[in-house]
Protein backbone atom coordinates (compact mmCIF):
# COMPACT_ATOMS: atom_id res chain seq x y z
CA UNK A 1 0.00 0.00 0.00
CA UNK A 2 2.77 2.07 0.15
CA UNK A 3 2.54 3.17 -3.47
CA UNK A 4 -1.02 5.03 -3.60
CA UNK A 5 -0.16 6.31 -0.02
CA UNK A 6 3.34 8.47 -1.26
CA UNK A 7 1.08 9.20 -4.65
CA UNK A 8 -1.84 10.56 -2.75
CA UNK A 9 0.22 12.33 -0.28
CA UNK A 10 2.09 13.71 -3.43
CA UNK A 11 -0.72 14.85 -5.31
CA UNK A 12 -2.79 16.23 -1.61
CA UNK A 13 0.82 18.64 -1.90
CA UNK A 14 0.47 19.44 -5.08
CA UNK A 15 -3.62 20.21 -4.66
CA UNK A 16 -2.29 22.96 -1.34
CA UNK A 17 0.47 24.25 -3.17
CA UNK A 18 -1.49 25.56 -5.99
CA UNK A 19 -4.69 26.15 -3.49
CA UNK A 20 -3.37 28.12 -0.65
CA UNK A 21 0.81 28.72 -1.66
CA UNK A 22 2.17 31.42 -3.84
CA UNK A 23 5.17 31.14 -5.48
CA UNK A 24 6.95 34.10 -4.88
CA UNK A 25 10.35 32.99 -6.65
CA UNK A 26 11.87 30.01 -8.66
CA UNK A 27 15.28 30.15 -10.19
CA UNK A 28 17.45 27.51 -11.83
CA UNK A 29 20.63 27.65 -9.97
CA UNK A 30 24.12 25.99 -10.97
CA UNK A 31 22.87 23.50 -8.44
CA UNK A 32 19.07 22.93 -8.01
CA UNK A 33 15.81 24.14 -8.73
CA UNK A 34 15.41 26.56 -6.23
CA UNK A 35 11.55 27.51 -5.06
CA UNK A 36 10.67 30.53 -3.08
CA UNK A 37 6.50 30.09 -1.50
CA UNK A 38 4.33 32.15 0.82
CA UNK A 39 1.79 29.75 2.52
CA UNK A 40 -0.34 30.77 5.58
CA UNK A 41 1.39 33.51 6.97
CA UNK A 42 5.37 31.27 6.16
CA UNK A 43 7.74 31.58 3.74
CA UNK A 44 9.76 28.49 2.39
CA UNK A 45 12.45 27.67 0.71
CA UNK A 46 12.53 24.30 -1.55
CA UNK A 47 14.65 22.92 -3.82
CA UNK A 48 13.70 21.08 -6.75
CA UNK A 49 10.00 20.68 -6.64
CA UNK A 50 6.67 22.14 -4.95
CA UNK A 51 5.98 18.78 -3.01
CA UNK A 52 9.91 18.44 -1.54
CA UNK A 53 11.16 19.08 1.74
CA UNK A 54 11.09 22.26 3.05
CA UNK A 55 14.84 23.71 3.17
CA UNK A 56 14.04 26.90 5.20
CA UNK A 57 11.40 28.37 6.62
CA UNK A 58 10.39 31.63 7.95
CA UNK A 59 7.73 33.45 10.36
CA UNK A 60 6.12 36.51 7.99
CA UNK A 61 4.44 38.01 11.20
CA UNK A 62 7.95 37.19 13.42
CA UNK A 63 10.89 35.98 11.19
CA UNK A 64 12.81 35.16 14.68
CA UNK A 65 10.30 33.00 15.44
CA UNK A 66 11.67 29.38 14.51
CA UNK A 67 9.14 26.76 12.35
CA UNK A 68 10.55 23.72 11.73
CA UNK A 69 11.55 21.57 14.26
CA UNK A 70 14.86 21.08 13.54
CA UNK A 71 15.90 24.44 13.56
CA UNK A 72 14.97 24.34 17.64
CA UNK A 73 16.41 21.26 17.83
CA UNK A 74 19.96 22.57 16.43
CA UNK A 75 19.60 25.83 18.85
CA UNK A 76 19.84 22.68 21.66
CA UNK A 77 23.66 22.30 21.19
CA UNK A 78 23.59 26.05 23.51
CA UNK A 79 22.85 23.60 26.05
CA UNK A 80 26.28 21.88 25.89
CA UNK A 81 27.78 24.64 25.66
CA UNK A 82 25.79 28.30 26.34
CA UNK A 83 28.69 31.25 25.12
CA UNK A 84 29.92 29.90 21.85
CA UNK A 85 31.65 32.70 20.04
CA UNK A 86 33.27 31.43 16.86
CA UNK A 87 30.84 29.37 15.02
CA UNK A 88 30.82 27.55 11.41
CA UNK A 89 27.75 26.44 9.61
CA UNK A 90 28.25 24.33 6.89
CA UNK A 91 24.98 24.54 4.69
CA UNK A 92 23.36 28.38 5.18
CA UNK A 93 19.47 27.48 3.38
CA UNK A 94 17.40 30.57 4.58
CA UNK A 95 20.01 31.13 6.81
CA UNK A 96 17.89 30.58 10.24
CA UNK A 97 20.61 29.34 11.96
CA UNK A 98 23.21 32.06 11.58
CA UNK A 99 20.51 34.79 11.71
CA UNK A 100 19.05 33.31 15.08
CA UNK A 101 22.72 32.52 16.70
CA UNK A 102 23.86 36.12 15.88
CA UNK A 103 20.64 37.57 17.93
CA UNK A 104 21.34 35.39 20.99
CA UNK A 105 25.01 35.98 20.58
CA UNK A 106 25.49 39.13 19.39
CA UNK A 107 29.46 38.76 20.07
CA UNK A 108 29.56 35.73 18.03
CA UNK A 109 31.71 35.39 14.62
CA UNK A 110 29.81 32.96 12.71
CA UNK A 111 31.55 31.70 9.14
CA UNK A 112 28.73 30.07 7.20
CA UNK A 113 29.55 28.22 4.80
CA UNK A 114 27.32 27.40 1.10
CA UNK A 115 28.00 25.87 -1.94
CA UNK A 116 25.48 27.38 -4.09
CA UNK A 117 25.52 31.16 -4.79
CA UNK A 118 22.32 31.33 -5.46
CA UNK A 119 20.86 29.91 -2.21
CA UNK A 120 23.11 32.81 -0.55
CA UNK A 121 21.07 35.40 -2.49
CA UNK A 122 17.61 34.34 -2.26
CA UNK A 123 18.67 34.08 1.51
CA UNK A 124 19.50 37.78 1.49
CA UNK A 125 16.54 38.80 -0.35
CA UNK A 126 13.67 36.96 0.93
CA UNK A 127 14.85 35.39 4.63
CA UNK A 128 16.22 38.19 5.68
CA UNK A 129 19.68 37.00 5.92
CA UNK A 130 22.25 39.57 6.53
CA UNK A 131 25.70 38.12 8.04
CA UNK A 132 26.52 39.98 10.76
CA UNK A 133 29.79 42.37 11.29
CA UNK A 134 32.35 39.87 12.23
CA UNK A 135 30.45 37.14 10.51
CA UNK A 136 31.10 35.80 7.01
CA UNK A 137 29.71 33.54 4.23
CA UNK A 138 31.69 31.61 2.03
CA UNK A 139 30.56 30.33 -1.26
CA UNK A 140 32.48 27.19 -1.61
CA UNK A 141 32.02 23.20 -0.74
CA UNK A 142 31.40 22.83 3.10
CA UNK A 143 34.42 19.68 2.45
CA UNK A 144 36.92 21.62 0.82
CA UNK A 145 36.44 24.45 3.34
CA UNK A 146 36.96 22.06 6.25
CA UNK A 147 40.02 20.63 5.00
CA UNK A 148 41.44 23.90 4.54
CA UNK A 149 40.28 25.44 7.95
CA UNK A 150 42.12 22.44 8.85
CA UNK A 151 45.27 23.35 7.34
CA UNK A 152 45.37 26.71 8.94
CA UNK A 153 44.70 25.87 12.12
CA UNK A 154 40.99 27.51 12.32
CA UNK A 155 39.25 26.59 15.42
CA UNK A 156 35.45 26.53 16.70
CA UNK A 157 32.98 26.64 19.68
CA UNK A 158 30.31 25.30 17.93
CA UNK A 159 30.26 23.41 14.20
CA UNK A 160 26.46 23.04 12.93
CA UNK A 161 26.26 20.92 9.61
CA UNK A 162 22.97 21.34 7.74
CA UNK A 163 23.79 20.85 4.35
CA UNK A 164 21.54 18.89 1.89
CA UNK A 165 21.15 18.91 -1.49
CA UNK A 166 17.27 18.33 -3.01
CA UNK A 167 18.02 14.43 -2.25
CA UNK A 168 19.64 14.52 0.52
CA UNK A 169 23.25 14.93 2.80
CA UNK A 170 25.69 14.90 0.12
CA UNK A 171 28.06 12.02 0.21
CA UNK A 172 31.11 13.35 1.01
CA UNK A 173 29.67 15.12 3.72
CA UNK A 174 28.51 11.69 5.34
CA UNK A 175 32.07 9.80 5.65
CA UNK A 176 33.88 9.40 9.09
CA UNK A 177 36.75 10.49 7.36
CA UNK A 178 34.64 13.91 7.29
CA UNK A 179 32.99 13.55 10.64
CA UNK A 180 37.16 13.72 12.11
CA UNK A 181 38.02 16.59 10.36
CA UNK A 182 35.28 18.48 11.46
CA UNK A 183 36.03 17.34 14.90
CA UNK A 184 39.60 18.53 14.71
CA UNK A 185 38.22 22.19 13.92
CA UNK A 186 36.48 21.85 17.13
CA UNK A 187 38.24 23.65 20.41
CA UNK A 188 38.58 21.34 23.55
CA UNK A 189 34.76 22.07 24.70
CA UNK A 190 33.57 22.48 21.08
CA UNK A 191 30.14 21.19 20.22
CA UNK A 192 28.83 19.65 16.97
CA UNK A 193 24.99 19.71 15.81
CA UNK A 194 24.28 17.65 13.07
CA UNK A 195 20.93 17.44 11.38
CA UNK A 196 19.99 14.50 9.32
CA UNK A 197 16.50 12.63 8.57
CA UNK A 198 15.11 10.15 10.91
CA UNK A 199 13.10 8.12 8.18
CA UNK A 200 16.33 7.82 6.44
CA UNK A 201 17.26 4.49 5.39
CA UNK A 202 21.25 5.23 6.28
CA UNK A 203 20.06 6.18 10.07
CA UNK A 204 21.79 3.51 11.30
CA UNK A 205 24.56 3.82 9.03
CA UNK A 206 24.92 7.55 10.38
CA UNK A 207 24.32 6.54 14.09
CA UNK A 208 27.20 4.18 14.40
CA UNK A 209 29.47 6.65 11.75
CA UNK A 210 29.06 9.35 13.66
CA UNK A 211 29.71 7.69 16.66
CA UNK A 212 33.19 6.37 14.92
CA UNK A 213 34.07 9.83 14.70
CA UNK A 214 32.50 11.61 18.17
CA UNK A 215 31.88 8.81 20.39
CA UNK A 216 28.82 8.84 22.55
CA UNK A 217 26.48 11.57 21.67
CA UNK A 218 23.00 12.98 22.11
CA UNK A 219 20.42 11.95 19.57
CA UNK A 220 16.96 14.29 19.26
CA UNK A 221 14.60 12.58 17.38
CA UNK A 222 11.20 14.02 15.56
CA UNK A 223 10.90 14.11 11.72
CA UNK A 224 14.65 15.00 11.71
CA UNK A 225 17.35 13.53 13.70
CA UNK A 226 19.60 16.04 15.57
CA UNK A 227 22.81 14.53 16.90
CA UNK A 228 24.47 16.90 19.66
CA UNK A 229 28.32 15.80 20.92
CA UNK A 230 31.34 17.47 22.30
CA UNK A 231 34.80 17.33 21.50
CA UNK A 232 35.98 16.47 25.52
CA UNK A 233 33.26 14.83 26.61
CA UNK A 234 30.00 14.49 26.65
CA UNK A 235 27.51 16.88 29.24
CA UNK A 236 25.78 14.96 32.37
CA UNK A 237 21.70 15.59 31.51
CA UNK A 238 22.49 17.77 34.86
CA UNK A 239 24.74 20.42 33.50
CA UNK A 240 22.31 20.32 30.30
CA UNK A 241 19.50 20.86 32.34
CA UNK A 242 20.96 23.70 34.61
CA UNK A 243 22.48 25.61 30.93
CA UNK A 244 18.33 25.05 29.79
CA UNK A 245 17.25 26.41 32.63
CA UNK A 246 19.86 30.00 32.36
CA UNK A 247 19.10 30.17 28.19
CA UNK A 248 15.31 29.68 28.50
CA UNK A 249 14.10 33.11 28.61
CA UNK A 250 16.37 34.06 25.51
CA UNK A 251 15.55 30.79 23.59
CA UNK A 252 11.82 31.78 23.67
CA UNK A 253 12.35 33.85 21.35
CA UNK A 254 12.50 31.94 18.65
CA UNK A 255 10.19 29.77 19.57
CA UNK A 256 12.69 26.99 21.09
CA UNK A 257 12.05 26.10 25.11
CA UNK A 258 13.50 23.53 27.60
CA UNK A 259 9.95 22.20 28.09
CA UNK A 260 9.72 20.98 24.65
CA UNK A 261 13.41 20.19 24.02
CA UNK A 262 15.05 18.61 26.87
CA UNK A 263 12.80 15.10 26.78
CA UNK A 264 14.46 14.76 23.29
CA UNK A 265 17.85 14.29 24.45
CA UNK A 266 18.45 10.48 24.24
CA UNK A 267 21.79 8.21 24.25
CA UNK A 268 20.23 5.42 23.54
CA UNK A 269 20.52 4.94 19.74
CA UNK A 270 21.57 1.33 19.03
CA UNK A 271 22.21 -0.55 15.37
CA UNK A 272 22.78 -3.92 14.42
CA UNK A 273 26.53 -4.88 14.99
CA UNK A 274 27.23 -5.32 10.87
CA UNK A 275 25.88 -1.77 9.93
CA UNK A 276 28.65 -0.21 7.88
CA UNK A 277 30.27 2.75 8.35
CA UNK A 278 30.64 5.72 5.59
CA UNK A 279 33.93 6.44 4.54
CA UNK A 280 35.37 7.81 1.27
CA UNK A 281 35.98 4.76 0.18
CA UNK A 282 32.63 3.33 0.72
CA UNK A 283 29.74 5.84 0.77
CA UNK A 284 26.94 5.14 -1.49
CA UNK A 285 25.00 6.94 0.66
CA UNK A 286 22.14 8.31 -1.77
CA UNK A 287 22.08 4.88 -3.54
CA UNK A 288 21.44 3.28 -0.22
CA UNK A 289 18.62 6.09 1.26
CA UNK A 290 16.79 5.37 -1.56
CA UNK A 291 16.37 1.86 -1.22
CA UNK A 292 13.83 0.14 1.01
CA UNK A 293 16.17 -2.80 1.54
CA UNK A 294 19.97 -3.04 1.06
CA UNK A 295 20.82 -3.15 -2.23
CA UNK A 296 23.44 -5.97 -2.02
CA UNK A 297 20.92 -8.33 -0.77
CA UNK A 298 18.45 -7.85 -3.65
CA UNK A 299 19.04 -9.31 -6.73
CA UNK A 300 20.34 -7.41 -9.77
CA UNK A 301 17.45 -8.41 -11.49
CA UNK B 1 34.56 -14.89 -36.10
CA UNK B 2 37.84 -16.82 -35.01
CA UNK B 3 38.91 -16.60 -31.30
CA UNK B 4 42.23 -14.24 -32.50
CA UNK B 5 39.20 -11.67 -33.42
CA UNK B 6 37.11 -12.42 -30.61
CA UNK B 7 40.35 -11.58 -27.92
CA UNK B 8 40.92 -8.39 -29.64
CA UNK B 9 37.43 -6.95 -29.42
CA UNK B 10 37.27 -8.22 -25.76
CA UNK B 11 40.54 -6.05 -25.67
CA UNK B 12 39.12 -3.25 -26.89
CA UNK B 13 35.89 -3.68 -24.98
CA UNK B 14 37.75 -3.86 -21.45
CA UNK B 15 39.58 -1.25 -22.28
CA UNK B 16 36.48 0.88 -22.99
CA UNK B 17 35.09 -0.29 -19.56
CA UNK B 18 37.88 0.05 -17.74
CA UNK B 19 38.39 3.64 -18.80
CA UNK B 20 34.82 4.87 -17.35
CA UNK B 21 35.18 2.71 -14.57
CA UNK B 22 38.12 4.98 -13.45
CA UNK B 23 36.15 7.98 -14.86
CA UNK B 24 33.56 7.43 -12.33
CA UNK B 25 35.96 6.23 -9.09
CA UNK B 26 37.86 9.31 -10.21
CA UNK B 27 35.21 11.95 -9.16
CA UNK B 28 34.66 9.85 -5.80
CA UNK B 29 38.64 10.18 -5.15
CA UNK B 30 38.58 13.60 -5.89
CA UNK B 31 35.42 14.59 -3.80
CA UNK B 32 37.34 14.79 -0.38
CA UNK B 33 39.28 17.05 -1.53
CA UNK B 34 37.70 18.96 -3.88
CA UNK B 35 34.07 18.87 -3.75
CA UNK B 36 31.41 17.28 -5.73
CA UNK B 37 30.21 20.05 -7.71
CA UNK B 38 29.70 20.43 -11.52
CA UNK B 39 33.39 21.52 -11.84
CA UNK B 40 34.74 18.56 -10.27
CA UNK B 41 32.82 16.36 -13.02
CA UNK B 42 34.15 18.97 -15.51
CA UNK B 43 37.50 18.89 -14.88
CA UNK B 44 37.32 15.23 -14.65
CA UNK B 45 35.81 14.59 -17.67
CA UNK B 46 38.00 17.30 -19.73
CA UNK B 47 40.63 15.67 -18.64
CA UNK B 48 39.51 12.14 -19.72
CA UNK B 49 38.52 12.98 -23.16
CA UNK B 50 41.78 15.05 -23.65
CA UNK B 51 43.63 11.77 -22.31
CA UNK B 52 41.48 9.48 -25.15
CA UNK B 53 42.40 11.87 -28.03
CA UNK B 54 46.06 11.65 -27.35
CA UNK B 55 45.72 8.14 -26.86
CA UNK B 56 44.21 7.41 -29.92
CA UNK B 57 46.87 9.17 -31.82
CA UNK B 58 49.54 7.13 -29.91
CA UNK B 59 47.52 4.08 -30.94
CA UNK B 60 47.53 4.80 -34.21
CA UNK B 61 51.08 6.17 -34.89
CA UNK B 62 51.95 2.55 -32.81
CA UNK B 63 49.89 0.27 -34.94
CA UNK B 64 52.05 1.54 -38.17
CA UNK B 65 54.96 -0.72 -37.30
CA UNK B 66 54.86 -4.67 -37.19
CA UNK B 67 51.41 -4.80 -35.21
CA UNK B 68 50.86 -8.07 -33.05
CA UNK B 69 47.97 -8.72 -30.68
CA UNK B 70 50.83 -9.33 -28.13
CA UNK B 71 52.18 -5.42 -28.33
CA UNK B 72 47.99 -4.97 -27.88
CA UNK B 73 48.03 -6.43 -24.48
CA UNK B 74 51.76 -5.21 -23.46
CA UNK B 75 49.81 -1.74 -24.15
CA UNK B 76 46.84 -3.18 -21.94
CA UNK B 77 49.14 -4.17 -19.39
CA UNK B 78 51.25 -0.53 -19.24
CA UNK B 79 47.93 1.21 -18.54
CA UNK B 80 47.87 -1.45 -15.66
CA UNK B 81 50.89 0.09 -14.47
CA UNK B 82 50.03 3.30 -15.18
CA UNK B 83 46.96 3.07 -12.79
CA UNK B 84 49.32 2.11 -9.60
CA UNK B 85 49.67 5.73 -8.76
CA UNK B 86 45.55 5.89 -7.81
CA UNK B 87 46.00 2.82 -5.78
CA UNK B 88 49.22 3.32 -3.90
CA UNK B 89 49.79 7.11 -4.00
CA UNK B 90 46.53 8.93 -4.41
CA UNK B 91 46.35 10.44 -1.02
CA UNK B 92 49.73 11.48 -1.14
CA UNK B 93 48.97 13.18 -4.56
CA UNK B 94 45.81 14.93 -3.93
CA UNK B 95 46.77 16.16 -0.57
CA UNK B 96 49.87 17.70 -2.04
CA UNK B 97 47.93 19.34 -5.23
CA UNK B 98 45.35 20.74 -2.48
CA UNK B 99 48.08 22.42 -0.39
CA UNK B 100 49.07 24.16 -3.59
CA UNK B 101 46.44 24.59 -5.91
CA UNK B 102 43.58 26.98 -3.78
CA UNK B 103 41.21 27.22 -6.24
CA UNK B 104 39.31 24.04 -6.54
CA UNK B 105 38.47 23.85 -10.16
CA UNK B 106 41.88 24.27 -10.95
CA UNK B 107 42.63 21.50 -8.14
CA UNK B 108 40.79 19.08 -9.64
CA UNK B 109 41.90 19.77 -12.82
CA UNK B 110 45.75 19.02 -11.82
CA UNK B 111 44.86 16.43 -9.14
CA UNK B 112 42.81 15.00 -12.73
CA UNK B 113 46.03 15.25 -14.80
CA UNK B 114 48.09 14.03 -11.88
CA UNK B 115 46.21 10.92 -11.61
CA UNK B 116 44.41 9.72 -14.44
CA UNK B 117 46.44 11.77 -17.48
CA UNK B 118 48.73 8.51 -18.01
CA UNK B 119 46.26 5.28 -17.46
CA UNK B 120 43.74 6.67 -19.97
CA UNK B 121 45.85 7.81 -22.46
CA UNK B 122 47.50 4.57 -22.38
CA UNK B 123 44.07 3.05 -22.62
CA UNK B 124 43.06 5.27 -25.34
CA UNK B 125 45.82 3.78 -27.58
CA UNK B 126 43.83 0.66 -27.94
CA UNK B 127 41.56 1.08 -29.88
CA UNK B 128 43.08 2.72 -33.02
CA UNK B 129 45.52 -0.47 -32.43
CA UNK B 130 43.09 -3.22 -32.33
CA UNK B 131 41.18 -1.46 -35.93
CA UNK B 132 44.40 -1.84 -37.43
CA UNK B 133 44.99 -6.14 -35.75
CA UNK B 134 41.54 -6.52 -37.53
CA UNK B 135 41.09 -4.79 -40.75
CA UNK B 136 42.61 -7.13 -43.46
CA UNK B 137 41.72 -5.38 -46.37
CA UNK B 138 40.57 -1.32 -47.30
CA UNK B 139 36.87 -2.24 -48.10
CA UNK B 140 35.99 -3.69 -44.83
CA UNK B 141 37.83 -1.44 -42.76
CA UNK B 142 35.64 1.12 -42.23
CA UNK B 143 33.37 -1.90 -41.34
CA UNK B 144 35.72 -3.08 -38.43
CA UNK B 145 36.26 -0.03 -37.02
CA UNK B 146 32.57 0.76 -36.45
CA UNK B 147 32.38 -2.48 -34.54
CA UNK B 148 35.58 -2.05 -32.77
CA UNK B 149 33.90 1.28 -31.40
CA UNK B 150 30.97 -0.51 -30.45
CA UNK B 151 33.18 -3.27 -28.82
CA UNK B 152 34.98 -0.41 -26.78
CA UNK B 153 31.84 1.98 -26.16
CA UNK B 154 29.73 -0.98 -25.17
CA UNK B 155 32.48 -1.72 -22.61
CA UNK B 156 32.49 2.25 -21.51
CA UNK B 157 28.93 1.98 -20.95
CA UNK B 158 29.18 -1.35 -18.85
CA UNK B 159 31.98 -0.14 -16.93
CA UNK B 160 29.83 3.03 -16.12
CA UNK B 161 26.51 1.15 -15.36
CA UNK B 162 28.01 -1.73 -12.84
CA UNK B 163 30.21 0.84 -11.18
CA UNK B 164 27.61 3.17 -10.25
CA UNK B 165 24.96 1.24 -9.68
CA UNK B 166 26.44 -1.79 -8.04
CA UNK B 167 29.84 -2.03 -7.47
CA UNK B 168 30.05 1.45 -4.77
CA UNK B 169 27.47 -0.49 -3.03
CA UNK B 170 29.90 -3.57 -2.55
CA UNK B 171 33.00 -2.52 -2.27
CA UNK B 172 35.26 0.01 -1.43
CA UNK B 173 37.14 2.65 -4.43
CA UNK B 174 39.88 1.02 -3.60
CA UNK B 175 39.04 -2.66 -4.04
CA UNK B 176 37.24 -1.90 -7.11
CA UNK B 177 40.34 -0.62 -8.57
CA UNK B 178 42.42 -3.19 -7.71
CA UNK B 179 39.70 -5.63 -8.80
CA UNK B 180 39.44 -4.11 -12.24
CA UNK B 181 43.49 -3.96 -12.56
CA UNK B 182 43.15 -7.57 -11.90
CA UNK B 183 41.00 -8.19 -14.98
CA UNK B 184 43.33 -6.32 -17.38
CA UNK B 185 46.15 -7.99 -15.84
CA UNK B 186 44.65 -11.56 -16.85
CA UNK B 187 42.99 -9.95 -20.15
CA UNK B 188 46.44 -8.81 -20.94
CA UNK B 189 48.66 -12.28 -19.78
CA UNK B 190 45.89 -13.93 -21.69
CA UNK B 191 46.46 -12.00 -25.10
CA UNK B 192 50.48 -12.72 -24.67
CA UNK B 193 50.24 -16.46 -24.30
CA UNK B 194 47.85 -16.27 -26.87
CA UNK B 195 50.43 -15.48 -29.66
CA UNK B 196 52.53 -17.78 -28.48
CA UNK B 197 50.13 -20.42 -29.00
CA UNK B 198 49.30 -19.37 -32.49
CA UNK B 199 52.95 -19.76 -32.85
CA UNK B 200 52.55 -23.22 -32.13
CA UNK B 201 50.06 -24.15 -33.82
CA UNK B 202 51.77 -22.37 -37.04
CA UNK B 203 55.13 -24.55 -36.03
CA UNK B 204 52.93 -27.82 -35.95
CA UNK B 205 51.01 -27.10 -39.29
Amino acid sequence: MRLPLKSLMALSGLVAAMAGAQEIYQEKSLYRNILVSDDQGMRCMRFGRHNAGRQSCVSLQNPDFMLLDYTKMLLAALYLKPDPTKVLIIGLGGGTMPSALQKIIPAAKIDSVELDPSVVKVAGRFFGFVPGKESAVFIEDGRVFVKRAQKQGKKYDLIILDAFDHVYIPEHLLTTEYLREVRSLLNHDGVLAANTFSSSKLYDSESATYASAFGSYYNLKMNNRVILARNDRLPSMAEITANAGRLDEKLNHFGASKAWLLPLFSTGVQWPATTRILTDQYSPANLLNSEDKPLWRRSFW
Amino acid sequence: MTAYKLLVYLIAGWSGFFVMALELLGGRALSPYFGSGIYVWGAIIALFMLSLSVGYLIGGWLSAGSPSVQKLSTILLLAVVAALPCVLASQAILEFIFDRVPDPRYGALCASVALFFLPTTVSGAVSPYAVRLLVDDRGTSGQVAGKVFFASTLGSTLGTLLTSFYLVLLFELDQILIGMMVISLAVGVAGLLFQRVRHHDAAAA
